[in-house]
């Protein structure tokens, strides 16, 4: 424990910025990852076992593409493009299949896919850690907020993840197809008894949160090192933070990851040793008190 | 619950024989028979890779088998299991390693703190709902990982407990002997299995098959659902760390993999592999992961390319463990037999 380190942080601005900004990125990236999984819940009602995989395909098809075509931007099309389609074929040829079973089965196939996508990630791009490198047009002086270091490309990926919270959340409320995928998350037979193809929405839905997996996976690239099994701790983590914002809320995603990435910040400064512990028990206080999590509603 | 639901369930819920005693008997006697077996297979075979094979299947089935208890006759669907299995790994190799205590010592106090780990940690957990229960499982699993891992000083952090564990002789048993060491893994690989299926027998693993068909009819009847669960996660977490104990024995040491989430899905996938339906399944299945691994490791690198594609046969394409078809096929040969 460093309680000093900590509370002389607490106490500096420029300290406080830094571990601030860099909070709010793992938190955004979190977020990312784990709005998917709390859509495919909300609405398939199955909870996506490799959807770290999508994260850890998403930097991969990245960082190919980035050294393909040398453009940042196509490069991170190419980490959301590659998981959606990664995401429709996963669910329309295997999860399709286990939906209504035993939540054993559904696992088991996921868990089944976990050691297979990995594997296959170690034969195409090799075990060893890779690094995709800062895009050219972010290798520029850091900007000086109150003292404290922000690098500009941490202010595209909090920009980025934003953006995707606002367009997923008012898509989810205003739009027409926001409206199906509600209806179909409530009561998929009516849905489907007024012609509409569930199927199609099930495989978008899946496809849409392995593309927001897949694009956090993208926009952590440049600033992660690449390893095969890398999705598994980010799983984990967006699985807490959909335990604490509770599953099938966005708001809830986005509160809980914010939460969690600001912990994991200046937790590393007070608690180096226990940072990881630190999530777990926010995790366990939230679920002992609020069983359902901050924004969860009990579900039937 | 429908009514659908709760006569589905009804169907595997065979009214306990009136008379339990012989049924006892008959679990000893095969349990004795069993372990004499196991105890004359070195003079058949002197084989050492054979009785190193036994002594890994004693470690990986008790700690299946005990996962049984919870996925297959409570309905908890565990994904953290195999921290349990860690727990006794490294539990037993630091108090053999710090502080030189006699090894039956070591076993009962690895146990007690077993005990303490899953009471808290199962408190938490047994209130949970299905998938919610997996999952925070899993976390609480990831945790005692990181925890390995980051507690460098005592744990030794990636490279495990190195230096080897020290197995002084005691009551005439020396655990440095090969010999010794496989005789006492098939005891308490054989005790271990008599003591879970005596618990699965008993009125508590009724109790235990009804909160897996209808935990609201069963709290109805005045059944403390949350205690039940709880008991059986500390039980089946006790033998869990027995598994690791022989485990760690074995390889006189323990390592970070003892205690990462893939032992706890090998678990799960040795029970599907079996069939969760019987009390045996989860030891077949067992025997049988553990062949394939030892192949496949064999014949290729990627090897979780191709246990994914086998379980995804047996989850997508079987729906069954090899142990449901067998007991399927007598019943069917029965019931031809008296038609």
């Amino acid at each position: 424990m460093d309680l000093d380190a900590l509370a002389s942080c607490l106490a500096s601005p420029a300290c406080l910025v830094t571990q601030t900004t860099s909070g709010l990125i793992i938190g955004m990236l979190l977020f990312l990852v784990a709005v998917g999984l709390t859509l495919i819940f909300g609405v398939l009602k199955v909870v996506n076992f490799s959807h770290g995989a999508f994260y850890m395909f998403g930097a991969y098809f990245a960082m190919t593409a980035y050294q393909l075509t040398g453009s940042f931007a196509l490069a991170i099309l190419a980490g959301a493009a590659g998981t959606a389609i990664l995401g429709l074929i996963f669910e329309r040829v295997f999860m399709s299949r286990v939906y209504g079973r035993d939540v054993l089965m559904q696992l088991l196939v996921c868990y089944a896919f976990v050691l297979i996508f990995d594997d296959v990630v170690r034969m195409i791009w090799g075990p060893e850690f890779k690094s995709m490198g800062m895009p050219a047009a972010f290798q520029v002086p850091p900007l000086f907020i109150a003292g404290g270091v922000v690098p500009p490309y941490y202010l595209l990926l909090i920009g980025v993840a934003l953006a995707a919270a606002v367009v997923l959340g008012l898509g989810l409320a205003r739009s027409r197809i926001g409206k199906v995928i509600r209806a179909a998350a409530q009561n998929p037979g009516m849905v489907s008894a007024l012609g509409i193809n569930t199927g199609l929405i099930y495989g978008g839905v899946f496809a849409l949160g392995g593309m927001l997996a897949g694009l956090a996976g993208a926009l952590a690239a440049p600033v992660r090192s690449l390893t095969p099994g890398m999705g598994f701790s980010v799983l984990i983590e967006s699985f807490i933070v959909t335990v604490i914002g509770g599953m099938g809320s966005i708001l809830g995603a986005l509160i809980g990851a914010l939460l969690i990435g600001l912990i994991r910040s200046f937790g590393s400064l007070g608690f180096p040793l226990f940072t990881e512990g630190l999530m777990y028990l926010f995790m366990v206080i939230v679920l002992v008190s609020r069983p359902t999590g901050l924004f969860g509603k009990e579900v039937a | 619950m429908t009514e659908l639901q709760a006569g589905q369930g009804a169907q595997t819920l065979a009214p306990p024989r009136i008379d339990a005693r012989p049924q006892r008997y008959r679990d000893v006697l095969i349990a004795l028979v069993a372990f004499v077996v196991l105890a004359l297979l070195p003079m058949m075979f002197g084989s050492k890779q054979l009785l190193d094979f036994v002594i890994r299947c004693a470690a990986y089935g008790l700690f299946a088998t005990s996962l049984n208890l919870l996925v297959g006759y409570t309905g908890l669907i565990s994904f953290g299991h195999g921290m349990f299995f860690g727990l006794g790994a490294y539990g037993f190799g630091l108090m053999m390693q710090k502080t030189g205590v006699p090894i039956p010592v070591a076993f009962v106090a690895t146990l007690a703190i077993t005990c303490v780990v899953a009471v808290v940690i199962g408190a938490i957990c047994v209130r949970l709902k299905e998938i919610y229960f997996a999952f925070v499982t899993l976390a609480f699993q990831m945790l005692i990982h990181s925890t390995i891992l980051s507690w460098q000083s005592l744990t030794g952090g990636d490279q495990g407990l190195r230096g080897g564990i020290p197995r002084p002789p005691f009551l005439g048993i020396d655990l440095s002997n090969h010999l010794h060491l496989y005789i006492t893994s098939c005891a308490l690989l054989v005790i271990g299995l008599l003591l879970m299926r005596q618990i699965a027998q008993s009125p508590f693993g009724y109790t235990l098959r009804m909160i897996r068909d209808n935990a609201t009819r069963a709290s109805f009847i005045g059944i403390d659902v949350w205690r039940a669960k709880l008991t059986i996660f500390v039980l089946a977490a006790l033998f869990a760390a027995t598994g690791g104990m022989i485990m760690a024995l074995f390889v006189s040491g323990a390592y970070p993999e003892f205690a990462y989430w893939t032992i706890s899905g090998e678990g799960i996938f040795i029970n599907m592999l079996g069939g969760v339906t019987t009390f045996l399944g989860p030891m077949v299945g067992t025997v049988l992961l553990l062949i394939l691994n030892d192949t496949v490791t064999r014949l290729t690198e990627y090897h979780g390319i191709v246990l994914g594609i086998v379980i995804l046969f047996f989850a997508i394409g079987l729906r069954k463990g090899l142990m449901d078809f067998v007991v399927e096929w007598f019943a069917q040969r029965r019931g031809e037999g008296r038609g």
